[in-house]
Protein backbone atom coordinates (compact mmCIF):
# COMPACT_ATOMS: atom_id res chain seq x y z
CA UNK A 1 0.00 0.00 0.00
CA UNK A 2 2.74 2.43 0.99
CA UNK A 3 4.40 1.56 -2.31
CA UNK A 4 1.74 3.45 -4.28
CA UNK A 5 2.02 6.50 -2.04
CA UNK A 6 5.81 6.50 -2.43
CA UNK A 7 5.42 6.27 -6.21
CA UNK A 8 2.92 9.13 -6.17
CA UNK A 9 5.34 11.16 -4.10
CA UNK A 10 8.09 10.67 -6.68
CA UNK A 11 5.77 11.59 -9.58
CA UNK A 12 4.53 14.71 -7.79
CA UNK A 13 8.17 15.60 -7.11
CA UNK A 14 8.95 15.57 -10.82
CA UNK A 15 5.75 17.53 -11.53
CA UNK A 16 6.92 20.18 -9.09
CA UNK A 17 10.43 20.26 -10.59
CA UNK A 18 8.84 20.76 -14.02
CA UNK A 19 6.69 23.58 -12.67
CA UNK A 20 9.71 25.19 -11.01
CA UNK A 21 11.85 25.03 -14.17
CA UNK A 22 8.98 26.47 -16.18
CA UNK A 23 8.82 29.41 -13.79
CA UNK A 24 12.60 29.91 -13.65
CA UNK A 25 13.66 29.49 -17.29
CA UNK A 26 12.48 32.03 -19.86
CA UNK A 27 11.69 29.36 -22.52
CA UNK A 28 8.22 28.63 -23.91
CA UNK A 29 8.51 25.00 -22.79
CA UNK A 30 5.45 23.65 -20.94
CA UNK A 31 5.97 22.41 -17.36
CA UNK A 32 4.93 18.79 -18.16
CA UNK A 33 7.61 18.62 -20.89
CA UNK A 34 10.32 19.62 -18.41
CA UNK A 35 8.99 17.03 -15.97
CA UNK A 36 8.89 14.33 -18.66
CA UNK A 37 12.47 15.03 -19.75
CA UNK A 38 13.71 15.12 -16.14
CA UNK A 39 12.00 11.84 -15.27
CA UNK A 40 13.39 10.27 -18.44
CA UNK A 41 16.90 11.49 -17.57
CA UNK A 42 16.52 10.09 -14.04
CA UNK A 43 15.51 6.72 -15.54
CA UNK A 44 18.31 6.78 -18.11
CA UNK A 45 20.93 7.56 -15.43
CA UNK A 46 19.33 4.92 -13.17
CA UNK A 47 18.61 7.40 -10.39
CA UNK A 48 15.02 6.15 -10.62
CA UNK A 49 14.17 2.57 -11.61
CA UNK A 50 10.97 1.71 -13.47
CA UNK A 51 9.83 -0.39 -10.50
CA UNK A 52 9.91 2.76 -8.35
CA UNK A 53 7.07 4.32 -10.34
CA UNK A 54 5.55 1.67 -12.62
CA UNK A 55 2.19 0.98 -10.92
CA UNK A 56 1.08 4.52 -10.06
CA UNK A 57 2.62 5.84 -13.28
CA UNK A 58 0.79 3.24 -15.36
CA UNK A 59 -2.49 4.11 -13.65
CA UNK A 60 -2.03 7.83 -14.29
CA UNK A 61 -1.16 7.23 -17.95
CA UNK A 62 -4.32 5.15 -18.38
CA UNK A 63 -6.26 8.06 -16.91
CA UNK A 64 -4.97 10.53 -19.55
CA UNK A 65 -7.86 10.16 -22.06
CA UNK A 66 -10.37 10.99 -19.32
CA UNK A 67 -8.48 14.21 -18.56
CA UNK A 68 -8.96 15.44 -22.14
CA UNK A 69 -12.75 15.57 -21.90
CA UNK A 70 -12.99 18.91 -20.09
CA UNK A 71 -10.60 20.76 -22.49
CA UNK A 72 -12.79 19.76 -25.43
CA UNK A 73 -15.87 21.08 -23.62
CA UNK A 74 -14.29 24.56 -23.89
CA UNK A 75 -15.13 24.42 -27.60
CA UNK A 76 -18.52 25.69 -26.40
CA UNK A 77 -16.89 29.08 -25.83
CA UNK A 78 -14.63 29.18 -28.88
CA UNK A 79 -16.98 27.75 -31.45
CA UNK A 80 -17.87 31.18 -32.88
CA UNK A 81 -14.20 31.86 -33.51
CA UNK A 82 -13.64 28.56 -35.28
CA UNK A 83 -16.81 27.95 -37.26
CA UNK A 84 -16.12 30.45 -40.09
CA UNK A 85 -12.81 28.67 -40.85
CA UNK A 86 -14.15 25.17 -40.28
CA UNK A 87 -13.57 23.92 -43.83
CA UNK A 88 -9.91 25.00 -44.18
CA UNK A 89 -9.24 23.72 -40.66
CA UNK A 90 -10.61 20.28 -41.57
CA UNK A 91 -8.67 20.23 -44.85
CA UNK A 92 -5.44 21.11 -43.00
CA UNK A 93 -6.05 18.44 -40.36
CA UNK A 94 -6.63 15.71 -42.94
CA UNK A 95 -3.90 16.73 -45.40
CA UNK A 96 -1.17 17.26 -42.84
CA UNK A 97 -1.98 13.99 -41.06
CA UNK A 98 -1.58 12.08 -44.35
CA UNK A 99 1.64 13.97 -45.13
CA UNK A 100 3.09 13.30 -41.66
CA UNK A 101 2.16 9.61 -41.82
CA UNK A 102 3.71 9.33 -45.29
CA UNK A 103 6.96 11.20 -44.61
CA UNK A 104 7.76 9.50 -41.30
CA UNK A 105 6.87 6.03 -42.58
CA UNK A 106 8.54 6.28 -45.98
CA UNK A 107 11.76 7.79 -44.60
CA UNK A 108 12.06 4.97 -42.04
CA UNK A 109 11.18 2.28 -44.59
CA UNK A 110 13.74 3.57 -47.13
CA UNK A 111 16.47 3.69 -44.49
CA UNK A 112 15.65 0.15 -43.37
CA UNK A 113 15.72 -1.16 -46.95
CA UNK A 114 19.06 0.48 -47.55
CA UNK A 115 20.47 -0.90 -44.30
CA UNK A 116 19.24 -4.40 -45.10
CA UNK A 117 20.84 -4.25 -48.55
CA UNK A 118 24.11 -3.12 -47.03
CA UNK A 119 23.98 -5.92 -44.45
CA UNK A 120 23.40 -8.46 -47.22
CA UNK A 121 26.39 -7.11 -49.13
CA UNK A 122 28.61 -7.20 -46.08
CA UNK A 123 27.12 -9.77 -43.69
CA UNK A 124 29.34 -8.80 -40.77
CA UNK A 125 27.17 -7.02 -38.20
CA UNK A 126 28.61 -3.67 -37.25
CA UNK A 127 26.93 -3.14 -33.88
CA UNK A 128 26.05 0.47 -34.64
CA UNK A 129 23.22 0.95 -37.14
CA UNK B 1 -30.50 23.90 -7.97
CA UNK B 2 -28.41 25.29 -10.81
CA UNK B 3 -26.65 27.58 -8.34
CA UNK B 4 -25.62 24.58 -6.28
CA UNK B 5 -24.64 22.38 -9.24
CA UNK B 6 -22.57 25.01 -11.04
CA UNK B 7 -20.22 25.36 -8.08
CA UNK B 8 -20.13 21.71 -7.10
CA UNK B 9 -16.74 20.14 -7.77
CA UNK B 10 -18.04 16.62 -7.31
CA UNK B 11 -20.89 17.21 -9.72
CA UNK B 12 -18.48 18.49 -12.40
CA UNK B 13 -16.01 15.64 -11.88
CA UNK B 14 -18.79 13.05 -11.67
CA UNK B 15 -20.38 14.37 -14.85
CA UNK B 16 -17.03 14.21 -16.67
CA UNK B 17 -16.15 10.71 -15.50
CA UNK B 18 -19.68 9.39 -16.13
CA UNK B 19 -19.76 10.94 -19.63
CA UNK B 20 -16.41 9.33 -20.42
CA UNK B 21 -17.67 5.95 -19.16
CA UNK B 22 -20.71 6.31 -21.39
CA UNK B 23 -18.33 7.07 -24.26
CA UNK B 24 -16.22 3.95 -23.68
CA UNK B 25 -19.43 1.90 -23.42
CA UNK B 26 -20.67 3.24 -26.78
CA UNK B 27 -17.29 2.59 -28.40
CA UNK B 28 -17.26 -1.00 -27.15
CA UNK B 29 -20.82 -1.59 -28.24
CA UNK B 30 -20.51 -0.18 -31.78
CA UNK B 31 -16.79 -0.89 -32.25
CA UNK B 32 -16.24 2.29 -34.26
CA UNK B 33 -13.15 4.48 -33.80
CA UNK B 34 -15.38 7.42 -34.79
CA UNK B 35 -17.05 7.08 -31.39
CA UNK B 36 -13.97 8.23 -29.52
CA UNK B 37 -14.88 8.40 -25.81
CA UNK B 38 -13.16 11.80 -25.44
CA UNK B 39 -15.41 13.27 -28.15
CA UNK B 40 -18.64 11.51 -27.14
CA UNK B 41 -17.86 12.28 -23.49
CA UNK B 42 -17.28 15.97 -24.23
CA UNK B 43 -20.49 16.21 -26.28
CA UNK B 44 -22.42 14.57 -23.45
CA UNK B 45 -20.99 17.10 -20.98
CA UNK B 46 -21.78 20.01 -23.34
CA UNK B 47 -25.40 18.87 -23.72
CA UNK B 48 -25.83 18.39 -19.96
CA UNK B 49 -24.33 21.81 -19.21
CA UNK B 50 -26.60 23.62 -21.64
CA UNK B 51 -29.68 21.73 -20.37
CA UNK B 52 -28.86 22.76 -16.81
CA UNK B 53 -27.87 26.30 -17.81
CA UNK B 54 -24.33 26.02 -16.45
CA UNK B 55 -21.67 28.08 -18.23
CA UNK B 56 -18.42 26.56 -19.48
CA UNK B 57 -16.42 28.92 -17.25
CA UNK B 58 -18.21 27.64 -14.13
CA UNK B 59 -17.76 24.04 -15.24
CA UNK B 60 -14.03 24.51 -15.92
CA UNK B 61 -13.53 26.11 -12.50
CA UNK B 62 -15.37 23.26 -10.76
CA UNK B 63 -13.63 20.48 -12.68
CA UNK B 64 -10.14 21.85 -11.99
CA UNK B 65 -9.17 19.14 -9.44
CA UNK B 66 -9.44 16.61 -12.27
CA UNK B 67 -7.42 18.71 -14.74
CA UNK B 68 -4.77 18.98 -12.04
CA UNK B 69 -3.81 15.35 -12.78
CA UNK B 70 -2.78 16.26 -16.34
CA UNK B 71 0.82 17.21 -15.51
CA UNK B 72 1.70 14.13 -13.41
CA UNK B 73 -0.03 11.86 -15.94
CA UNK B 74 1.91 13.39 -18.85
CA UNK B 75 5.21 13.07 -17.02
CA UNK B 76 4.54 9.35 -16.63
CA UNK B 77 4.78 8.93 -20.42
CA UNK B 78 8.52 8.94 -19.71
CA UNK B 79 8.21 5.46 -18.19
CA UNK B 80 6.84 3.81 -21.36
CA UNK B 81 9.28 5.88 -23.45
CA UNK B 82 12.24 4.60 -21.42
CA UNK B 83 11.07 0.98 -21.43
CA UNK B 84 10.50 0.99 -25.22
CA UNK B 85 13.89 2.59 -25.73
CA UNK B 86 15.54 -0.45 -24.14
CA UNK B 87 13.66 -2.80 -26.47
CA UNK B 88 14.38 -0.95 -29.72
CA UNK B 89 18.15 -0.54 -29.48
CA UNK B 90 19.42 -1.39 -33.02
CA UNK B 91 16.64 0.35 -34.94
CA UNK B 92 16.71 3.40 -32.71
CA UNK B 93 18.67 5.76 -35.02
CA UNK B 94 16.31 5.01 -37.94
CA UNK B 95 13.27 5.51 -35.75
CA UNK B 96 14.60 8.86 -34.57
CA UNK B 97 15.38 10.05 -38.12
CA UNK B 98 11.91 8.99 -39.32
CA UNK B 99 10.21 10.74 -36.41
CA UNK B 100 12.21 13.95 -36.92
CA UNK B 101 11.36 13.96 -40.65
CA UNK B 102 7.67 13.36 -39.92
CA UNK B 103 7.49 16.06 -37.23
CA UNK B 104 9.12 18.63 -39.52
CA UNK B 105 6.73 17.51 -42.28
CA UNK B 106 3.78 17.97 -39.95
CA UNK B 107 4.78 21.49 -38.82
CA UNK B 108 5.83 22.49 -42.36
CA UNK B 109 2.66 21.30 -44.02
CA UNK B 110 0.45 23.02 -41.44
CA UNK B 111 2.40 26.30 -41.78
CA UNK B 112 2.21 26.14 -45.58
CA UNK B 113 -1.47 25.20 -45.79
CA UNK B 114 -2.44 27.82 -43.20
CA UNK B 115 -0.66 30.50 -45.25
CA UNK B 116 -2.44 29.19 -48.35
CA UNK B 117 -5.87 29.45 -46.70
CA UNK B 118 -4.96 32.75 -45.00
CA UNK B 119 -5.70 31.37 -41.56
CA UNK B 120 -5.31 33.75 -38.63
CA UNK B 121 -2.47 33.42 -36.13
CA UNK B 122 -4.63 31.98 -33.31
CA UNK B 123 -5.89 29.16 -35.49
CA UNK B 124 -2.44 28.45 -36.94
CA UNK B 125 -1.00 28.00 -33.46
CA UNK B 126 -4.03 25.95 -32.46
CA UNK B 127 -3.36 23.52 -35.32
CA UNK B 128 0.46 23.35 -35.28
CA UNK B 129 0.76 20.90 -32.37
CA UNK B 130 -2.08 18.70 -33.63
CA UNK B 131 -0.06 15.54 -34.28
CA UNK B 132 1.32 15.21 -30.76
CA UNK B 133 -0.34 13.87 -27.67
CA UNK B 134 -2.96 16.18 -26.12
CA UNK B 135 -1.10 16.68 -22.85
CA UNK B 136 1.81 18.31 -24.68
CA UNK B 137 -0.10 19.78 -27.64
CA UNK B 138 -2.73 21.67 -25.66
CA UNK B 139 -0.13 23.36 -23.46
CA UNK B 140 2.06 24.26 -26.45
CA UNK B 141 -0.96 25.80 -28.16
CA UNK B 142 -1.61 27.99 -25.13
CA UNK B 143 2.03 29.10 -24.96
CA UNK B 144 1.93 30.08 -28.63
CA UNK B 145 -1.32 32.03 -28.41
CA UNK B 146 -3.58 29.32 -29.80
CA UNK B 147 -6.88 28.03 -28.40
CA UNK B 148 -6.30 24.85 -26.36
CA UNK B 149 -9.88 23.64 -26.93
CA UNK B 150 -9.42 23.80 -30.73
CA UNK B 151 -6.05 22.09 -30.44
CA UNK B 152 -7.49 19.31 -28.31
CA UNK B 153 -10.32 18.71 -30.79
CA UNK B 154 -7.87 18.80 -33.74
CA UNK B 155 -5.55 16.37 -31.95
CA UNK B 156 -8.38 13.93 -31.36
CA UNK B 157 -9.58 14.17 -35.00
CA UNK B 158 -6.00 13.54 -36.13
CA UNK B 159 -5.75 10.51 -33.87
CA UNK B 160 -9.05 9.07 -35.09
CA UNK B 161 -7.98 9.60 -38.70
CA UNK B 162 -4.67 7.79 -38.11
CA UNK B 163 -6.45 5.03 -36.25
CA UNK B 164 -8.99 4.46 -39.04
CA UNK B 165 -6.93 5.12 -42.16
CA UNK B 166 -3.58 3.85 -40.83
CA UNK B 167 -3.70 0.30 -42.24
CA UNK B 168 -4.77 1.62 -45.66
CA UNK B 169 -2.04 4.29 -45.58
CA UNK B 170 0.53 1.60 -44.76
CA UNK B 171 -0.44 -0.10 -48.03
CA UNK B 172 -0.50 3.13 -50.07
CA UNK B 173 2.94 4.23 -48.83
CA UNK B 174 4.25 0.61 -49.04
CA UNK B 175 5.32 0.44 -45.42
CA UNK B 176 6.18 -3.26 -45.09
CA UNK B 177 8.31 -3.15 -42.00
CA UNK B 178 6.55 -3.14 -38.60
CA UNK B 179 9.11 -0.57 -37.38
CA UNK B 180 8.41 1.87 -40.25
CA UNK B 181 4.67 1.44 -39.63
CA UNK B 182 5.14 2.19 -35.93
CA UNK B 183 7.05 5.40 -36.68
CA UNK B 184 4.25 6.53 -39.01
CA UNK B 185 1.47 5.78 -36.51
CA UNK B 186 3.23 7.37 -33.55
CA UNK B 187 4.49 10.49 -35.31
CA UNK B 188 1.26 11.24 -37.15
CA UNK B 189 -1.45 10.13 -34.77
CA UNK B 190 -0.08 9.85 -31.19
CA UNK B 191 -1.88 7.74 -28.59
CA UNK B 192 -5.11 7.13 -30.52
CA UNK B 193 -3.18 5.89 -33.57
CA UNK B 194 -0.94 3.81 -31.32
CA UNK B 195 -3.99 1.84 -30.18
CA UNK B 196 -4.42 0.60 -33.77
CA UNK B 197 -0.66 0.07 -34.16
CA UNK B 198 -0.79 -2.23 -31.13
CA UNK B 199 -3.49 -4.30 -32.80
CA UNK B 200 -1.43 -4.71 -35.98
CA UNK B 201 1.77 -5.88 -34.29
CA UNK B 202 3.19 -5.49 -30.76
CA UNK B 203 6.47 -4.21 -32.22
CA UNK B 204 4.58 -1.60 -34.26
CA UNK B 205 2.86 -0.52 -31.04
CA UNK B 206 6.14 -0.26 -29.13
CA UNK B 207 7.77 1.84 -31.86
CA UNK B 208 4.65 4.00 -32.05
CA UNK B 209 4.76 4.70 -28.30
CA UNK B 210 8.38 5.74 -28.61
CA UNK B 211 7.77 7.92 -31.68
CA UNK B 212 4.79 9.70 -30.21
CA UNK B 213 6.75 10.80 -27.16
CA UNK B 214 9.74 11.84 -29.24
CA UNK B 215 7.46 13.74 -31.65
CA UNK B 216 5.92 15.55 -28.67
CA UNK B 217 9.31 16.61 -27.38
CA UNK B 218 10.53 17.65 -30.84
CA UNK B 219 7.40 19.71 -31.40
CA UNK B 220 8.00 21.41 -28.05
CA UNK B 221 11.57 22.22 -29.14
CA UNK B 222 10.41 23.58 -32.53
CA UNK B 223 7.80 25.65 -30.73
CA UNK B 224 10.40 27.40 -28.64
CA UNK B 225 11.81 28.73 -31.95
CA UNK B 226 8.45 29.61 -33.48
CA UNK B 227 6.89 31.43 -30.53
Amino acid sequence: MMKYVRQLCLILGFSFLGEALHALLPLPVPAPVYGLVLLFAALAFRLVKPRHIRETGGFLTLLLPLLFVSPVVSLLDTWEQVSPSLLPVLVIIIASTLITFGISGVVTQLLMDRLKRRDEGAPREGGEA
Amino acid sequence: MTAFLQNSTFFAVLLTVAAFCLGTFLQKKFKSPLLNPILTGAVTVMITLSLLGISNADYQAAVRPLSFLMTPATICLAIAFYEQLLKLKGDLPLICIGTVAGTLGSLGSILLLSKLFGLEHTLLFSLLPKSVTTAIGAVLSEEGGGIPAVTTAAIICTGILGNMAGPLLCRIFRLRDPVARGVAFGTASHVIGTARANEMDPLTGAVSTFSLTLAGLLTAVCFSFLV
